[in-house]
């Protein structure tokens, strides 16, 4: 591949897990839903790292989790050399800086009944002592980076459209100066036509304000234009890990090769008899035994309903967690 | 900067006003709202009369409200006393124009007492969820275990009949109900991906308690106080009427129509103009409450 | 007719709310042949949907059709009375939606809502007669009818919940099964096996099929024909591989540019502007203000349909200029 640099990492991911309690019942005792099971990773600086899955895969938990605000239930957490899970409430507020969420939903993500100038704004009067004409001008200085003017600051966010909610919703991200950004689906609520705008707009937030990007989605074709290293969960675990490359042109997981199978290809000439996964997407209350796929895997054997499989590194970087992996 | 300072020389108000067109368009949008809702309209005006008539008592009537004149007891309304004479010859009209300034001081000083406490509850319940919010909802709870107008009696009973403890009593059965409200909302805003960013900003959970959550869940309060202005007029009145409320001889109605009660049959305009009082204010307020219920409904803005 | 099936002229639809008349169609042009398969492709508000409504007669208040004619086979759908149009949607025509748990009847069984659906149809008295019958569709759309048949919706994940709404739309063999969005709530794999039963039941039952998406990738695999949409009209309309190899519209163009594809390398290209409000749409061709090829003509008129290639129909300005010169 590339020429041997050491790589430098923001973010260290160990052995987190984190589980949902279920509502008990008088009798029985309690369950707990297996969002995120026994995650380890670490992200390089200045990557674009992306997590993909389907529902009931944790990847939204995971993102959140990381920027602890969801309380993890084992397993730590670095940046860099800060151990974010041992940070007291009020480091943790001040940290919050460097680490920012954009979550999914657009219409629901900013404040309804404050104007965009206090949206945006409010990170920098918790962090830093500005006068109003200083707020005024970092906001401003801002929207424009992400494509919106002035004259938007004093609108309240139902005047938007969900591709400008969006843009707001970066901007309130970006105007903290954070190195790590974690993209919660940015992408899914909005049109294709829309979707294309905000994605190259963050490819290039990303190369100016050299940003680390966490990328969490379920679509695959963003997921290949977005990313440099792509994560498959599956149930709260890691299926496979490698550069995208890896992933897309040589999947060496049963599962990463049926999801890339499974999706809709928009070119007609392409008429493949698909393979499928079977069945339905067990429920992360109780996952199945052994390796969590076994149930739908059209290539599973006996091994694998009894023996959960280690990671192992089929070469150098790419990691599957697959008894049989392919290829 | 030197184009900023331009601006600001052709007119700083200008630009406020052209900067803050939507806000002003929003207000247009909801006084739209308010012309076209019927009711809501009679309910502010019945309100408007009420806050008129409590500011203006003076030059309403030249009858001292409390002054007693033994020579003219009793006497059926006429155009030199409107409303007719009491017992003790007292100006029954002027007594139910000062009347309204005792009415409109108990709702002021139990509306902000009552949804004070209960937003303040509510919102610390809601917003922290688990231990907290058993505690607060338990005593909660025990408050609203017992009808209201009996626990209203036992506190100015205890406490001694009079305006001040009236309004205590009051304000201490009624603020549960904000408290639940505020309480339900504010496990809603919550959970919200809005408060989720906030506080990924890194902002402390007083500053998200008071100027995001807050802002989100007073206005079904609002709405629920509106509502209840009405029931606080007929709590101090029941109060008044049993002897329990303000004591004579200030002009709360309830107060007042009890002591025209042993002369209802045959001199029944003591207790009939400020019963009927009671009624148009309750009904004031209640159609002006259900109207900003409508009016802040999200439905039925955009 | 342009379609021996279904042939939809200058359907125009509003919808009455308090900040105006949306004009959500502007003279909608749509036909097909039995046992094809039409795409209708679009963004949000482009009203794919409310062309599938207008087909099945639900366009209600405050919507109104205001003009235009739907015919379907012989009939013609806008100009029928409510219960001639209800024995059509009970026969010829079926639908499945979105979010198929919210479709179905909460507090019935849906082997309850199966039967009824199949004894109306059939004016059957007894419902329990035709419980074999659901069977034999829970086993047709892969669910296994002893662990199903008792269920209720919320109990259904999203996948078994569309194979349900599947085979209560497909018991009355209709002729023209309209599907809107009937994937977009589900995750890749299961949409990969809805698509596939939905496929192999069209190839059995014969039915024809309008897939209403706003996903490209899901339309190039299942149709065999697309229209595409945008604010209100119908702008192009062609056999898939033509729309895909040979786009004409230049909103077609933008959009398939915008739609991001594994192992793509080029950057995407997204079209500027917004969607226009339908309040207050611009005049002529919607798509003008957002066209780098906008001319004078494209903000006075909206171009008619032209046919530029074997049913190849484009609604552009461009090409109309073109048809001109030539046959100068």
């Amino acid at each position: 591949m590339q020429t041997e640099v050491t790589t430098q990492y923001l973010i260290h991911v160990k052995h987190l897990k984190k589980y949902f309690p279920t509502k008990r019942g008088l009798f029985s005792s309690a369950k707990y839903v297996k969002a995120v099971d026994d995650v380890s990773f670490d992200i390089p600086k200045n990557s674009t790292f992306g997590v993909v899955g389907e529902s009931g895969s944790g990847k939204t938990t995971l993102g959140r989790t990381i920027l602890r605000l969801i309380e993890p239930t084992s397993g730590t957490i670095r940046y860099i050399e800060t151990d974010i899970n041992s940070l007291n409430s009020k480091e943790l507020r001040i940290f919050r800086r460097k680490m920012q969420i954009v979550s999914q939903d657009p219409y629901n993500s900013l404040h309804p009944r404050k104007l965009v100038k206090n949206i945006i704004g409010e990170g920098l009067k918790i962090h830093f002592q500005l006068s109003s004409e200083e707020i005024y001008e970092k906001v401003k200085d801002i929207l424009e980076q992400v494509g919106l003017r002035e004259e938007h600051m004093f609108r309240y966010p139902h005047e938007f459209s969900g591709g400008q909610r969006q843009r707001i919703a970066v901007a309130r991200a970006l105007v903290l100066k954070p190195e790590f950004l974690v993209l919660d689906e940015p992408t899914s609520a909005l049109d294709v036509s829309v979707q294309a705008v905000i994605l190259k707009m963050l490819k290039d937030l990303k190369r100016d304000f050299s940003l680390t990007y966490l990328f969490i989605t379920h679509d695959l074709a963003v997921i290949d234009y977005m990313a440099d290293y792509v994560t498959v969960m599956y149930l709260g675990q890691i299926m496979e890990f490698g550069t995208k490359d890896d992933i897309f042109l040589a999947p060496a997981h049963p599962y990463t090769f049926l999801l890339l199978n499974s999706i809709p290809n928009p070119d007609p000439r392409i008429k493949k008899k698909k393979v499928i996964p079977m069945g339905e997407i067990p429920s992360p209350i109780d996952p199945p035994t052994g390796c969590r796929f076994h149930t739908r895997c059209p290539y599973a054997r006996d091994i694998c309903s009894n023996v959960e499989p280690e990671m192992k590194e089929v070469h150098k970087g790419h990691f599957v967690k697959c008894h049989f992996p392919l290829g | 900067m030197s184009e900023v300072k331009g601006v600001a020389q052709k007119g700083r108000f200008k630009l406020f006003l052209e900067r803050r067109k939507p806000i002003i368009e929003d207000w247009k949008h909801t006084f739209y709202l308010w012309k076209s809702t019927t009711l809501a309209m009679v309910g502010t005006v019945i309100i408007f009369v009420f806050f008129g008539i409590a500011i203006f008592a003076p030059l309403l009537t030249s009858y001292d409200p409390i002054a007693q004149d033994l020579d003219n007891r009793l006497l059926p309304p006429s155009s030199q006393h409107l409303f007719g004479t009491d017992q003790y010859g007292r100006d029954v009209f002027s007594r139910v124009i000062y009347g309204s300034r005792v009415e409109l001081w108990i709702i002021f000083i139990v509306s902000i007492i009552s949804v004070g406490i209960g937003t303040l509850v509510g919102i610390i319940a809601g917003y922290f969820g688990g231990a907290v919010d058993e505690v607060l909802m338990r005593i909660t709870d025990m408050f609203l275990a017992f009808p209201r107008l009996v626990l209203a009696m036992a506190f100015t009973a205890s406490l001694g009949p009079n305006l001040t403890n009236t309004i205590i009593a009051i304000s201490f059965v009624d603020w549960t109900v904000y408290a639940r409200l505020a309480r339900a909302e504010a496990i809603k805003v919550k959970s919200q991906p809005y408060i989720e960013a906030i506080r990924g900003l890194g902002a402390k959970n007083t500053r998200i308690m008071a100027f995001h959550v807050l802002p989100m869940s007073i206005s079904p309060v609002i709405v629920q106080l509106t509502l209840r202005m009405g029931t606080i007029i007929l709590t101090a009145a029941g109060l008044g009427f049993l002897g329990l409320g303000a004591q004579p001889p200030i002009p709360e109605w309830g107060a007042i129509v009890s002591d025209g009660r042993s002369y209802l049959v045959q001199q029944w305009w003591i207790t009939t103009f400020p019963g009927l009082a009671i009624a148009i204010v309750v009904l004031g307020f209640n159609l002006l409450g259900d109207g900003i219920r409508d009016i802040l409904d999200p439905r039925l803005r955009r | 007719m342009r379609g021996n099936l279904l042939d939809i002229t200058k359907l125009k639809v509003v919808f009455y709310t308090y900040r105006g008349v949306i004009k959500a169609l502007n003279g909608v042009e749509l036909w097909m042949n039995r046992g094809e398969r039409l795409g209708i492709v679009g963004e949000t508000g482009c009203g794919k949907s409310v062309t599938a409504l207008s087909i099945m007669g639900l366009v209600e208040q405050p919507g109104e059709i205001v003009e235009g004619k739907i015919a379907f086979e012989d009939k013609i759908l806008t100009s029928m009375n409510g219960d001639a149009l209800n024995k059509i949607r009970g026969n010829d025509l079926a639908m499945i939606f979105q979010e198929p748990v919210a479709a179905l009847n909460p507090v019935m069984r849906i082997g309850f809502q199966i039967a009824e659906s199949i004894s109306r149809n059939k004016k059957k008295n007894e419902i329990k007669q035709v419980y074999p019958e659901v069977r034999r569709m829970l086993e047709l759309v892969g669910l296994d009818w002893k662990r199903t048949i008792d269920l209720y919706p919320h109990e259904l994940s999203g996948g078994m919940a569309q194979r349900a709404m599947i085979a209560m739309a497909l018991s009355s063999k209709p002729k023209l099964l309209i599907a809107d969005e009937p994937t977009s709530a589900l995750d890749v794999t299961i949409q990969a096996q809805i698509l596939e039963l939905l496929d192999e039941l069209v190839k059995k039952f014969g039915n024809a099929v309008i897939l209403i998406t706003h996903d490209m990738g899901v339309a190039a695999e299942f149709c065999d024909k697309i229209a595409v949409m945008y604010a209100g009209n119908m702008v192009e309309y062609a056999n898939t591989t033509d729309i895909f190899e040979n786009p004409i519209h230049p909103y077609t163009r933008g959009l398939l540019r915008a739609v991001p594809k594994i192992g793509r390398t080029d950057e995407l290209e997204s079209i500027p502007g917004v969607v226009p409000d339908l309040v207050d749409p611009p005049p002529g061709c919607r798509f003008h203000p957002r066209c780098k090829y906008a001319m004078d003509a494209c903000k006075e008129k909206f171009p008619s349909l032209l046919e530029v290639g074997p049913e190849h129909y484009v609604a552009c300005h461009l090409y109309l200029k073109e048809e001109m010169k030539n046959a100068n």
